[in-house]
């Protein structure tokens, strides 16, 4: 099993009110699974993706990645496996606005000490990937937003890693370039990728194999596609 | 490649905000740039005194009633002293086995001399001196000929002149043979003093040496002369010393156990008097410069701050694609370091052009002060170290999530 969620509780304390943003999740995915993660706005959705990708920890429950216990990692440990394991996507986009696309999509690699040399021709061909070909020395504020999603999509799988997380990586695109996007997850999934995405539009998880509903922090259906 | 990253970024911050930045290091600019400019001027004062001294040679030295600097209150104290005379001259030459030649010398500052229809400007000067004064003083003769037992000994109305006054007076001419008026008397130049260069920011060729005894009759008796004394040879410097002292004791009457009555200097003792006049201003400068460093250092403090705000959204970004804490910690103390190295880099060239255009518009000497310079250097890395440590620890803190949706 890949990924292995056992009653995660995340909370988030405003002042004196806690927010349950999670209120006992239990889900286990597999590799090279394509799911969607879908529900009404503040029902966890993001929150789940964060905890997914080892950007927070839970507040109760337990996590396993690859059969190794998550929530006892350190900030080391994490800031590793978000570097090795995981290619984020988010909805806008989140590009250093003054670095090149090239640049962009090598800093995964310059933090884990992939030498200069090696890093410019695995950049070169993950924008190859995603058919940036003759846009790499642009910075983004020269693209347009499919252009800097693709680019987001190349730094995600730069290092190779097992699983790509996507938090409504369309939310930002217009329909045609939202489907060609979907397109380069498909040649991602083809390829053996691990693949979970939040999205709110119904023709978008279409294009996954099961759909994970989340309601008030709760699994409310999870069933395949 | 975790550091040409941080370089990278660094160079990229302060290409993007370049008032800002060069707001910040104004202070670490003017800091460094002050200490580099003060420190050329007095360095190259320094190499000129020695230059002098070492022109004056190793074993001379000169005995004079005023110490080289005293305040006003002591003015009395040394006022109330005995002149040096001729004769104290005439006892060291006799008594001191060491000692080769004595000079004894008197002088007349800011006068003018006259040729013909030429004139020089008023800031020459006259000396009064016997054979001995050449050598002792180490002037050498270019042309024509020294001062004689015998010009002395009939107070003859003869000169030498300096370079200055030659040019002043003779650009065509020969002098040799000819008068040149001196305060309302004439005097037959009899030879030329070869260049010397300037001493002090002040030039050594504006000289015209005559007779003692001339001198002495026209000037006034009552005056204390300075005696320079050159030993026998460079290791006799002690001896010779130590025999003036015992014999202007006994001569002038000074009892056992009270200080002397004059004062002995050496190129040595010189250059240690103006070692410690400069350290002192030397010091205070540090001091002042350190805590004008300090304050700036708090200013690249606070626009570290300014800017890890501004990209704290960056910061997430890294976070989320695997930069440890340490990363980040090291970026910006990279960032802190190398802007403040940057102030640094720009005030040593400006202190060194400061210096270097105040030599080239005054006579005072400039030379490049290497050792402060990398002193300067390595202060503002640590200036900009020490004040980076708090932002930068601020930043690695930062919490990925809160920071990506920062806006
Ligand atoms: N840092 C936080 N502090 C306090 N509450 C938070 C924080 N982050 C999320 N929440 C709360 O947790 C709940 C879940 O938020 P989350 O962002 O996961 O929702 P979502 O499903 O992604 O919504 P959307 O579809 O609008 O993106 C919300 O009620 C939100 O207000
Ligand atoms: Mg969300």
């Amino acid at each position: 099993m890949l990924i292995e969620l056992q009653g995660i509780v995340k909370d988030y304390r405003l002042g004196l009110e806690i927010v349950h943003a999670l209120n006992g999740i239990d889900i286990r995915i597999d590799q090279n699974e394509y799911v969607a993660i879908m529900g009404p706005s503040g029902s966890g959705k993001s929150t789940l993706m964060n905890l997914i990708g080892c950007l927070d920890t839970p507040t109760e429950g337990t996590y396993f990645l690859n059969g190794s216990n998550v929530s006892h990692m350190d900030d080391d440990q994490l800031a590793e496996i978000r570097n090795r394991e995981i290619g984020f996507v988010f909805q806008n986009f989140n590009l250093l606005p003054r670095a090149s696309a090239l640049h962009n999509v090598e800093l995964p690699l310059i933090y884990n000490g992939t030498p200069a040399s090696q890093r410019r021709d695995l950049a070169e061909e993950a924008l190859i990937k995603v058919g940036l070909k003759d846009r790499m020395g642009h910075r983004p504020n020269e693209l347009s937003g499919g252009q800097r999603q693709r680019v987001a999509v190349a730094r995600a799988l730069v290092n190779k890693p097992s699983i790509i997380l996507a938090d409504e990586p369309t939310g930002n695109l217009d329909t045609r370039t939202g489907d060609e996007i979907m397109d380069l997850f498909e040649d991602l999934h083809d390829g053996g990728n691990t693949i979970i995405l939040v999205t709110h539009e119904e023709y978008i998880a279409e294009h996954s194999d099961r759909i994970i509903r989340l309601r008030d922090g709760r699994v409310e259906r999870d069933e395949s596609n | 490649m975790q550091f040409r990253e941080s370089v990278f970024i660094a160079l990229d911050v302060i290409r993007n905000h370049k008032m800002r930045s060069f707001l910040t290091l104004l202070g670490v600019i003017i800091g460094v740039m002050s200490i580099i400019g003060m420190q050329s001027l007095i360095e190259g004062f320094q190499k000129n005194i020695r230059h002098q001294m070492e022109q004056l040679g190793a074993s001379v030295f000169q005995v004079q009633k005023f110490p080289v600097q005293f305040g006003q209150q002591d003015r009395e104290k040394y006022r109330n002293r005995k002149d040096l005379t001729w004769d104290h001259a005439r006892v060291i030459e006799q008594y001191c086995t060491a000692v080769a030649q004595v000079g004894p010398e008197a002088w007349q500052w800011g006068i003018m001399a006259k040729y013909r229809d030429r004139r020089t400007g008023p800031a020459n000067h006259l000396a009064g001196g016997v054979p001995a004064f050449f050598p002792n003083n180490g002037y050498f003769i270019e042309a024509g000929r020294a001062l004689s037992d015998t010009d002395i000994q009939h107070n003859r109305q003869v000169a030498v002149i300096g370079q200055d006054i030659l040019e002043k007076l003779f650009p065509y001419e020969n002098p040799i043979g000819e008068h040149i008026i001196v305060d309302g008397r004439r005097y037959q130049v009899i030879g030329t003093l070869e260049k010397s260069g300037s001493a002090f920011g002040e030039s050594q060729d504006n000289r015209i040496v005559i007779p003692l005894s001339t001198f002495l009759k026209f000037y006034g008796q009552n005056r204390s002369l300075n005696i320079t004394v050159l030993a026998a040879s460079p290791e006799l410097m002690d001896t010779a010393i130590e025999q003036v002292i015992g014999v202007l004791r006994a001569v002038r009457k000074v009892p056992p156990g009270e200080p002397n009555d004059f004062e002995i200097f050496s190129s040595e003792s010189l250059i240690e008097t103006f070692d410690n006049m400069t350290r002192a201003v030397r010091i205070g400068a540090i001091v002042i410069v350190s805590f004008a460093l300090l304050v700036a250092g708090i200013g690249i403090m606070n626009i570290m701050l300014v800017s890890i705000r501004e990209r704290k959204r960056e910061i997430g970004i890294r976070m989320a694609i695997g930069a440890r804490r340490r990363d980040i910690l090291f970026q910006f103390l990279v960032e802190a370091v190398f802007l403040s190295e940057i102030g640094g880099i720009l005030g040593i060239l400006a202190g060194v052009g400061i210096g270097q255009l105040v030599a080239l518009v005054s006579p005072v000497p400039a030379s490049i002060p290497v050792f402060t310079i990398v002193l300067g250097f390595v202060f503002c890395s640590l200036v900009g170290l020490v004040f980076g440590v708090y932002p930068a620890a601020k930043a690695s803190g930062l919490d990925p999530i809160e920071s990506l949706r920062y806006e």
